[in-house]
């Protein structure tokens, strides 16, 4: 039953995504053509340089996207006409259907092209493979080519800072966490919240569910739902809905909103967001093909160059969490404070971290353990 | 002691989903159709009762519109099914397929809406015993709904002539014919029902149960209730409880979870669908259960005239 849906499922996606495509192609009116032609020949205005991006999920899902999005946005109001960056696909799958995808775009006449998803790792490296004038950008992966860069953002940070909140807000000392996939990142993100609430308040257990899944918001509510019956009274979620937010806000509980500003969802319950704020990397991006400077490599921007912020912080939070949070902030802005400083001891107990030892790239990226405090055992890891 | 009745309060609000299409479902097979376009019809149901709520403010309404929007496209498939004989089974895919996408087309502009915020619910003195309240008595009307529907249904197909015509349509539909009873009309009635019930399941889902809509966020409650249909061998207390089961397996899994059992949560994630596979291994090897209960004309179209 269930393949036979997903089989379904990939069907109608397949369907819409060709149908999105289409509606990508239509060009913008030219207002030009209409005008009569200007008595003296105006000096030809360079061509616009064309940008693309292809978003996993619809503009509207209020978080992981809509962010993209807000990111596509700047990259128009700051270029003005010098840049066309109009285009954008939504809800392309993280399959072959993603190749066909760029072969679309870059067939449109696209120069840069953003993908904003893990799973386009290896159809955007074939496209980049075969169109190097072409450059290309891809959102949270690890492969690069001469034409193909990488940039992520810190979400940890965003992470560490709403658990420095929530330690100061939880009545029951315990958190709860509704994770979408056990990859690095999110577990990565788990244990930031946990160390930041731990920050203000050693007593902090988290509790740890997973969906498996980025987007299905009636799971997301059942695991919110189940986080709080077992004692959590202040949810996180690193999932792409406001579904936990929403359900917290049901259930008179409390919860944070993820990627983008979600007050909206749940004004009562809402204790502040840990966005992503892509415009300044899109910016600078752009720019660095527009001024012929392009190269590749990786890049992954924190607090300190903009790209996360924490914010809309609840009222009622009190003045203290609220000044901790500024000096927080503050030190990830000036590089002086790293979230992942020793001591930090792992779930068995071991030291993980020695005292005063800072984190590097590398230890971020490979964190597949809990720190003390996360309850449960990672996915996967059960050997 | 406190988490286990939310526990139970969570499987009974999980399951009253199931149950609800599924009892739909079931006077729909008890006619002989086959209608495997539940999904199609609870996520159109899904965003109108969404958008209704969002218009109106009121719940009932955005039930009552969902109730019809499931039943326009389920007189739809009845139309191709009963009068103009198509396959069942391909029909009724392809309104799973429409139903998918449709839904997805007129819910854009309502994906980052808001529901207005509404009551808890409570039965009055009962919700205040210990235990038993908060397990069961601090529910939404549409749990108790659930189980109303069943006892009415229980009671129409085995205490009420038009009871047992259904079902004889469903077993014979010539003979019925040749004893006079409309049997396209009457068919016609039950994939309608089946459609609203549906479509009453979707909207509860849109409006209460996950206020929020999104495309696809009915995510294979609408085949799961298919299946609880054959799971239930057709008989309505057995839907009932077929679908707190299943709500039970969705929620333990989640529970579990959150108390640190150290079971992989992957494993967790397929359970709902081995018990459906487990379960329906048992019944096949009872022949004279499936004989029983299973409407004998199931799939097969009627031609009133040979």
């Amino acid at each position: 039953m269930n393949s036979k849906r997903t089989l379904l499922a990939a069907g109608v996606a397949a369907a819409l995504v060709a149908a999105l495509a289409g509606c990508g192609k239509k060009e913008e009116p030219k207002a030009e053509a209409a005008k009569p032609a200007p008595a003296a020949e105006a000096p030809k205005k360079a061509e616009p340089l064309k940008v693309a991006f292809a978003y996993v999920g619809p503009v509207g899902d209020g978080g992981w996207t809509f962010a993209h999005d807000n990111g596509r946005k700047a990259v128009e109001k700051e270029f003005g006409d010098k840049v066309d960056a109009k285009t954008f696909v939504e809800k392309v799958p993280e399959s072959a259907d993603a190749e066909r995808v760029f072969r679309d775009l870059v067939g449109q006449g696209n120069k840069v092209i953003f993908g904003t998803t893990f799973g386009y790792m290896e159809p955007m490296l074939k496209v980049a493979g075969d169109n190097a004038g072409v450059k290309f950008e891809h959102a949270t992966g690890y492969k690069t080519a001469p034409n193909m860069r990488t940039y992520d953002s810190r979400t940890y940070e965003g992470a560490y800072m709403a658990g420095v909140v929530a330690g100061k807000m939880t009545k029951t000392n315990t958190l709860g966490v509704v994770g979408s996939i056990p990859i690095p990142e999110v577990i990565r993100n788990i244990n930031s919240f946990t160390l930041g609430a731990q920050s203000v308040n050693p007593k902090i257990k988290t509790k740890v569910v997973w969906v498996n899944e980025w987007f299905n918001p009636p799971k997301e509510t059942e695991a919110a739902t189940a986080l709080i019956n077992g004692g959590a009274d202040v949810l996180m979620q690193n999932t792409d809905s406001s579904a936990v937010l929403q359900t917290a806000e049901k259930m008179g509980k409390r919860a944070f909103g993820w990627d983008s500003d979600m007050t909206a969802y749940g004004p009562k319950a809402h204790l502040g967001s840990a966005v992503i704020n892509w415009g300044p990397y899109y910016i600078k991006a752009v720019r660095d093909v527009l001024d012929g400077k392009w190269e590749t490599g990786q890049s992954w921007w924190g607090v300190k160059e903009g790209a996360i912020d924490f914010v809309s912080v609840a009222a009622d939070v009190p003045e203290d969490a609220k000044k901790k949070l500024e000096e927080v902030k503050a030190g990830l802005k000036a590089g002086t404070f790293h979230p992942w400083t020793g001591p930090i001891v792992g779930q068995d107990g071991k030291e993980v971290l020695a005292k005063d030892a800072k984190a590097d790239d590398k230890f971020l990226g490979g964190i597949k353990f809990y720190v003390k405090g996360v309850e449960g055992k990672v996915p996967g890891d059960g050997k | 002691m406190e988490q286990y009745a939310l526990l139970i309060a969570a499987t009974l609000n999980a399951g009253t989903v199931l149950a609800i299409a599924a009892l739909g479902l079931l006077i729909n097979e008890k006619s002989g159709i086959v209608n495997l376009g539940a999904e199609g019809m609870m996520l159109c149901a899904a965003i109108a009762g969404f958008a209704t709520v969002v218009h109106t403010g009121n719940d009932w309404l955005g039930f009552a519109a969902g109730m019809g929007a499931g039943a326009v496209l389920a007189g739809l498939f009845a139309l191709l099914v009963i009068w103009l004989n198509t396959n069942q089974y391909a029909t009724g895919l392809a309104l799973s397929l429409f139903g998918a996408g449709f839904s997805a087309f007129v819910g854009t502009r309502y994906v980052q809406e808001k529901l207005p915020e509404r009551p808890h619910f409570a039965v009055p003195g009962l919700a205040d015993i210990p235990f038993i309240g908060p397990a069961l008595f601090k529910q939404h009307p549409m749990v108790y709904i659930a189980i109303a529907v069943t006892v009415g249904i229980i009671w129409f197909l085995y205490r009420t002539r038009a009871g047992l015509v259904l079902r004889s349509v469903g077993e014979s539909p010539e003979s019925a014919h040749a004893l006079g009873y409309p049997v396209r009309r009457i068919r016609l009635l039950a994939v309608l029902f089946g459609g609203a019930m549906c479509g009453l399941a979707g909207a509860y889902l849109a409006v209460i149960y996950t206020p929020l809509w999104v495309e696809g966020m009915v995510a294979g409650k609408g085949w799961i209730a298919l299946a609880l249909t054959t799971f239930a061998t057709w008989r309505p207390l057995r839907v009932l409880f077929g679908a707190y089961l299943f709500g039970g397996v969705t929620m333990m899994q989640f529970h579990l979870q959150s108390q640190g059992v150290d079971i992989p949560s992957q494993f967790l994630s397929m359970a709902p669908y081995v018990a459906t596979i487990v379960v329906l291994a048992l019944i096949s090897r009872n022949p004279t259960w499936i004989r029983i209960n299973m409407p004998a004309s199931i799939g097969k179209p009627f031609y009133p005239g040979s």
